[in-house]
């Protein structure tokens, strides 16, 4: 039980010395335009990038072995849950119909559900890469520094690393408490009865739960003694500098995004990229 | 002391960001299993729905947005944007019955129960029947019937989740506060 985001451990290459900021521009670029484009070439593209980027960032494949087992299985999931709900949803998309082979009237498989099916799996693998560069690669206090600097609200920004900070301390607050009350006895496994369960469960959270309210107390009493919140803006000790490699990495994301857009409405004149016309 | 909807002072601030800690924590290790596969119920929105009720729509919107963004992000490395957005709606809607509670004063009563159910409960179907299949077609396309049928399960389960756990977790909490007034002068 261990949360792999916290693993941050300071490299020195090309993307650990971007700043956080440029970071989140890239992400945000990329993901979206994957997440709109529906064009099996270009996500291809950009999957292929962001392996090379994932590759250049030196990440340990250790470090996202579990990330990518559930990824698998979701992906899986979603890949036959699709199939067995909406199994003419190509043809309703593309518009056309060639069929393969037939399962039953219904579960007719054609290359139009294959083509939207696999497009699908491959939008959201590609972003699984970005996503992880960006959370392993950033430094977890930048993180709020970087929201703020792309105009989130700061209080907003600084709730956000609050979250980050006491997350550890929670985790090990919980097992804490878990491993005590197993310890009187308290079973947690699926043996016992669903009533049963979700009492064993609340005796483990109630604990946690109050412990948080106090410590929520405690804090924003030391913050509004130290005088938080009273001016508009606020600085912050990691923020880093934007150099050269920055402002080339942010006008690459733009441009990365900017085909997306120009793939689906000039070249494509849709979200769908559509072979079978 | 009047309370008002959409305050944002030191304390929300605090208790979305440790709230949120706590909703990434629930939600990605203590789940209920109810039997039937993929259909865990989710303690996070039982948690998630008190503290919008004790700190407001504002850190409740925020809390569930972060956790859920963040949980999703550690176990698949991206968030399922439609879903973060649903989350964030549940807790910020069930959120508005904020004003209208006492119970840091140690006053929660079976209407206050009621009252908060009815606002989780429309909470939940407006986020989880309405928007999140809605953006789930919108943003990534799905089949229309798979994500309504997705929709209604998870309706349901965070219903209860935040009907059983959130109710329980406010009683528990107004009895550990001293009531208003409860102090008398002794002649």
């Amino acid at each position: 039980m261990k949360a792999k985001l916290f693993d941050y451990i300071d490299r020195d290459n090309f993307i650990y010395n971007l700043s956080g900021l440029t970071k989140l521009v890239c992400f945000i670029c990329m993901t979206f335009s994957v997440m709109f484009s529906y064009d099996i070439r270009y996500i291809l593209f950009v999957m292929l990038l962001s392996v090379i980027f994932f590759w250049m960032s030196e990440i340990k494949f250790k470090q996202i072995k579990l990330m990518t087992i559930y990824v698998a299985i979701f992906l899986l999931m979603n890949f036959v849950l699709t199939y067995l709900f909406s199994p003419q949803y190509g043809i309703e998309i593309y518009g056309t119909s060639h069929e393969l082979f037939r399962i039953t009237s219904r579960y007719t498989v054609t290359l139009e559900q294959l083509l939207y099916q696999v497009t699908k799996i491959t939008k959201y693998a590609s972003v699984v890469p970005l996503g992880m560069i960006f959370l392993l690669t950033t430094n977890p206090s930048e993180f709020a520094a970087s929201l703020n600097r792309i105009g989130v609200n700061y209080k907003g920004a600084y709730a956000l690393s609050l979250t980050l900070r006491y997350f550890p301390d929670m985790i090990r607050d919980y097992q804490d408490i878990a491993l005590a009350q197993q310890s009187r006895g308290l079973d947690m496994s699926k043996k016992e009865k669903l009533g049963t369960r979700v009492k064993n469960v609340m005796n483990i959270c109630v604990p946690l739960i109050f412990s948080t309210l106090d410590r929520i107390e405690l804090i924003s009493n030391a913050m509004d003694l130290r005088g938080f919140g009273k001016y508009k803006k606020r600085t912050w000790y990691v923020a880093k500098p934007l150099r050269k490699g920055d402002w080339g990495a942010m006008a690459f994301g733009a441009l990365i995004l900017a085909g997306s857009l120009f793939m689906s409405f000039a070249v494509n004149g849709s979200r769908f990229y559509n072979p079978f016309i | 002391m009047g309370k008002k909807m959409f305050e944002f002072k030191t304390k929300t601030i605090v208790a979305t960001g440790l709230g949120a800690a706590l909703f990434t924590l629930l939600f990605m290790y203590v789940k209920i299993p109810t039997g039937i596969p993929e259909t865990d119920i989710q303690t996070a929105y039982g948690v998630g729905t008190f503290f919008a009720a004790l700190f407001g729509p504002i850190a409740g919107g925020l809390l569930s947005l972060i956790g859920h963004f963040l949980s999703d992000s550690i176990q698949y490395g991206s968030a399922w944007w439609s879903w973060v957005i649903a989350s964030g709606l549940t807790c910020f809607i069930t959120g508005l019955v904020y004003p209208r509670m006492r119970v840091e004063e140690g006053e929660f009563g079976v209407k206050d129960a009621l009252r908060f159910n009815i606002y989780q409960v429309v909470a939940n179907a407006i986020s989880w029947i309405v928007v999140a299949p809605v953006l789930d077609i919108v943003i990534y396309k799905e089949p229309v019937n798979l994500v309504f049928t997705q929709g209604v399960v998870a309706a349901i389960s965070n219903a209860v989740s935040a009907g059983v756990i959130g109710t329980i977790l406010l009683l528990l909490y107004s009895k550990t506060r001293s009531k208003k007034g409860s102090l008398s002068k002794e002649a």
